[in-house]
């Protein structure tokens, strides 16, 4: 049977794939960032996950205004690094698994979560960032990535409730895959941060942290956090947190802190990053 | 997560046209809702053109050339060549859209977000490295225009 092991939230920022590909990730304004990193890079290599399911969200680059999917799921076998308008990032390309993949999105639609299935697509810094923040440059990426892209950028996007539902969901299905995987959920995204408007350059440190928080233990408080609250503590990219509760959402019913990083700033972004694992 | 209805794991009742007010009373901020998504529809596929090569070459041989191929208002086509973000948030571009734009112009993100801010480039850069703007004061458009009646009512 496949498991959910453990859950990984992290901030996407393209920089951060910026600082990775051009080697800056030991300087002055990286290097604490990325130090953040390193307990995870290890845990990583010893724990070995087969496949990560990378909850994230494109960036008007593989979806255009034109279809907006709330929650969409990759099953193709690969996909590509997409070119965001400076040209590809040199990244290996991103594996899939599409047994799970598939078994993933029927499982769900029959749980009454109706899913868009994309087979082909390119995947953006909201994708890649993560996989180089975890694992660094290798030739080739050391896991299967089951991509589920979540609108957050069309309102109204997915309630946080929703969200964590979906994650709970997931956890439902993965569990009904036959083979033995070791599976791991990671949500992407945020924290605070504000991209737009005479208020960009809004960050939050009190009121990420008191997500964070909420992410441990059995308190499912943070399901509830309503989109304005985001929106007013954290600025109007902040409503990206509600994709780490669809990993929280998949992590069961209590979790335990394995390890946590928090820094201000990067670039227009709040960094913030936790890792997790279910409590049975 | 003060929420009264989280610590009673209740769903909370939502009224669409109370949603969507709130989301129009946080000051500076623009939220992408579908109202502004169909208002700038043309203006975010435009700026989504220019994700190919030939098309940025195109635009950037003639923008004005290049705009008039779409149905952009005259308005929006102004801003556009204008560069004038602030206004094309009204107009209902979306950043990640606009974004675009910003990467023909090589421009950085974050140099491009601080022109929508009454800050310079190393101004809002140094703003940033000291912490980000503070929410504080920045929530609500309908608290502050309370708080500043009420400071008025004690001069
Ligand atoms: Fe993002």
């Amino acid at each position: 049977m496949a498991r959910i092991t453990a859950g990984v939230g992290s901030s996407h920022v393209p920089l951060l794939g910026v600082a990775v590909d051009q080697g800056k990730s030991d300087d002055d304004y990286f290097g604490p960032i990325f130090k953040g990193y390193e307990w995870t890079r290890k845990w990583e290599a010893n724990t070995q996950p087969d496949v990560v399911i990378l909850v994230y969200n494109d960036h008007a680059s593989a979806f255009d205004a034109n279809i907006i999917p709330t929650f969409a799921i990759g099953c193709g076998d690969h996909y590509k690094s997409a070119d965001e308008g400076w040209g590809p990032r040199a990244v290996p390309d991103v594996e899939g698994h599409a047994d799970l993949a598939w078994h993933i999105a029927q499982s769900l639609i029959l749980d009454e979560f109706d899913m868009t299935i994309i087979n082909e697509m390119d995947v953006d810094h909201g994708l890649t960032v993560p996989l180089s923040m975890m694992f660094g440059q290798p030739a080739k990426w050391p896991v299967k990535v089951v991509p589920l892209a979540v609108n957050v950028v069309t309102y109204p996007v997915p309630s946080g409730n929703r969200c964590w539902a979906l994650g709970e969901a997931i956890k439902r299905a993965v569990e009904s895959f036959p083979e033995d995987l070791n599976v791991q959920i990671w949500g992407t995204g945020g924290m605070s941060h504000q991209l737009q408007g005479p208020r960009a350059g809004l960050l939050n440190r009190e009121w990420d942290n008191k997500f964070l928080d909420a992410l441990i233990g059995d308190s499912d408080a943070a399901r509830w956090i309503p989109h304005i609250e985001y929106l007013r503590e954290t600025g109007s990219e902040g409503i990206e947190m509600v994709m780490w509760l669809i990993m929280r959402g998949a992590l069961g019913r209590e979790t335990r802190l394995l390890h946590r990083h928090y820094h201000i700033p990067c670039s227009n972004t709040a960094i913030g990053h936790i890792v997790l694992e279910p409590v049975d | 997560m003060s929420n009264n209805d989280a610590t009673q794991g209740k769903k909370p009742a939502l009224n669409i046209h109370e949603y969507l007010a709130e989301l129009d009373d946080i000051p500076g901020t623009r939220i992408y809702t579908a109202a502004r998504a169909r208002k700038g529809y043309w203006i975010n596929q435009f700026a989504m053109s220019l994700m190919k090569a030939e098309n940025r070459a195109r635009f950037k041989a003639d923008e004005r050339a290049y705009l008039d191929e779409w149905n952009i208002s005259e308005a929006a086509k102004e801003a556009l060549l204008a560069r004038d973000y602030n206004r094309l948030l009204d107009l209902g571009g979306n950043v990640y859209f606009l974004s675009k734009l910003f990467s023909s112009d090589g421009l950085p993100f974050a140099e491009a977000v601080s022109t929508m801010t009454d800050m310079t480039w190393p101004e809002y850069r140094q703003m940033m490295l000291d912490g980000g703007r503070s929410a504080e004061g920045n929530r609500s458009i309908k608290a502050n225009l309370a708080a500043a009646a009420a400071n008025k009512g004690a001069n």
